[in-house]
């Protein structure tokens, strides 16, 4: 490596780790963004190859192929981006994370079947990016269809995790037979083998997680990702690749942790346990509950909307699906006009993505001092007259407090039922993404608002404006 | 093996860790979002692995290496820019 190139990978790995810095607050994380994509302009343009060469200085077919790869690449990734809708953000960074782990498992493969693998260090190398990568591939686009709804239930059978540990034992066991075996027709033959056991191996690994736990495992996917990159790294002597995808691996398993953290379930939970049978929780949910469920129309929400003197509003994916935050800010600001104080209580997993419905709700520019987290809010509850919960199920569900067999005992839960009157907006009485039966529905001071969220809203806001 | 590749390896874990160890959950979809765009720097990887390409099957997997890299890069910062206009958006 020259020393040129040299100062240029110790400037670009500065402007991702001051990027990723800068993405960490609200006012400066549009800029963070800006600055790691602007390092990584700078080190597409000043690209070095393994020898030190400076790429863009030759021409012939493979370089035209490159450019029009990058232009097919850019036209996907633009129409992905600027086309998708806001709720379907989890689905959106969940494909590009595939993209980015098959590109990850390709070009480990390409190189080790090139006879690249000059020393048994390298070609480790490129078998864990080459196994890690098609996992994250398959794994991804696994999420992706749980997220869009198309394979909503978890699949899962007896035996299930004993079958993935010999699927994983075989593909282990490849590769160290391939780490001391790098060329010949039999080792071309385990590594295609091994490739394609990983791709099913990440399908297997996903397909049994219900689609409540998809954030976790994106996060997780995506430091997977990260990892195979800085491997892909090591193989080929770029150390921007290797310090740019020990960062996101690094900083992508700390998001996994402090998102399971929240769930307070141990991510070994998420990925081999609880909610994949969904079948017995249930059951377990629904025999304890006691009381009735109590209905309740617009205009009386209105009446105790407009006299309150504080109000929360617990927004979860329902709004989202609903695409009622507009109409959220809306009644917010008439409330605010008629001098009630409201507050939304974000729990750390609502929706489908940590932070999502902080981002549903910036769309509708609900000032962000307005959005308060769970911590903050539950010692006040108990002076809030109303807590107006839309959509939001599980992560209200006083179960996870009261009730030892349920699934979700344990985890941190917004505490709508200690507000003097809770209000629920919801479509029907099904049971939430969890399928567990919620207690707060047949509390005493619960009401419930049926019918879309949106339309619920609406309504509201037009008999506030009555009264 | 070179030393050096895993010296920068361990200091990048660190500074990945701690970069991001205080961030608010408010910002963890965009944080998400980020970084994902950041490991498309794979693209790179892509690139090197087409330019040496030989044989045909080996131009065809580099050229669909670099165009997912292409997509995961650019399509990673678009939509992270995308999410977090919004949050600039209310400060008039």
């Amino acid at each position: 490596m020259n020393t040129l190139n040299a100062y240029l990978i110790i400037g670009i790995s500065v402007l991702f780790i001051v990027g990723i810095k800068l993405l960490a607050s609200p006012k400066t994380a549009r800029a963070g963004n800006l600055v790691a994509a602007a390092g990584m302009l700078i080190a597409l343009l000043t690209l070095h190859n393994t020898n030190g060469e400076y790429v863009w200085s030759h021409w012939s077919l493979n370089y035209t192929l490159v450019a029009a790869g990058i232009l097919i690449g850019l036209a996907i990734g633009a129409v992905g981006a600027y086309s998708v809708k806001m709720t379907a953000m989890p689905q959106m960074v969940a494909l590009f994370n595939g993209l980015g782990g098959g590109a990850a498992a390709l070009v480990a493969g390409l190189g080790f079947t090139h006879g690249e693998s000059s020393t048994t260090f390298i070609a480790a190398s490129m078998l864990f990016a080459t196994l890690i990568g098609s996992l994250s591939l398959s794994g991804s686009i696994v999420a992706y269809m749980k997220l869009e709804g198309k394979l909503d239930k978890p699949q899962t059978f007896p035996g299930q995790n004993i079958l993935n540990g010999i699927i994983l034992l075989v593909i282990l066991g490849l590769c160290g037979y391939l780490a001391f075996n790098t060329t010949g027709e039999l080792s071309m033959r385990a590594f295609i083998g091994m490739f394609v056991l990983s791709l099913f191996f990440g399908m297997a690994m996903v397909m049994p997680i219900g689609g409540a736990d998809m954030p976790v495992v994106i996060s997780l996917l995506n430091s997977f990702t990260g990892l195979a990159v800085a491997a892909d790294g090591f193989a080929i002597g770029n150390n921007a690749m290797v310090v740019a995808g020990t960062l996101v691996g690094a900083s992508g398993t700390l998001l996994t942790l402090l998102m399971c953290k929240a769930m307070n379930r141990p991510v070994t939970n998420v990925l081999f346990g609880a909610f994949g049978s969904g079948g017995s929780t249930k059951k377990a949910g629904a025999a304890g509950v006691a009381g009735t469920v109590k209905a309740i129309q617009a205009d009386e929400v209105a009446l105790l909307l407009a006299y309150a003197q504080q109000v929360v509003v617990v927004p979860g994916y329902g709004m989202a699906v609903a695409q009622a935050q507009h109409a959220v800010k809306e009644l917010v600001d008439e409330l605010t006009r008629r001098g009630v104080e409201v507050r939304f209580a974000i729990h750390p997993v609502a929706g489908r993505m940590p932070g999502h419905m902080n981002v549903l709700l910036a769309e509708a520019n609900v000032p962000y001092d307005l959005l308060c987290e769970m911590d903050a809010v539950n010692p006040t509850m108990e002076r809030v007259d109303v807590c107006l919960v839309i959509g939001a199920n599980d992560v209200v569900n006083p179960a996870a407090r009261e009730e030892k067999s349920s699934p979700i005992y344990g985890m941190p839960i917004i505490e709508a039922d200690h507000a003097k009157m809770v209000v629920v907006l919801k479509r029907s009485m099904a049971a939430g993404f969890a399928g567990i039966e919620n207690h707060l529905f047949y509390k005493d001071n619960t009401r419930m608002l049926f019918g879309d969220a949106k339309a619920s809203l609406n309504a509201l806001v037009t008999n506030i404006k009555a009264s | 093996m070179d030393a050096n590749v895993l010296f920068i390896f361990v200091l990048a874990i660190f500074v990945g860790i701690e970069v991001i160890s205080k961030v608010p959950s408010m910002l963890h979809t965009p944080l998400m979002s980020g970084t994902n765009a950041i490991h498309g720097i794979i693209l790179f990887g892509g690139i090197l692995a087409l330019v040496e390409a030989t044989s045909p099957l080996e131009m065809g997997l580099g050229f669909l290496a670099v165009i997912c890299g292409s997509a995961n890069v650019f399509g990673g910062f678009m939509v992270t820019d995308r999410m977090l206009q919004m949050f600039k958006k209310k400060k008039q």
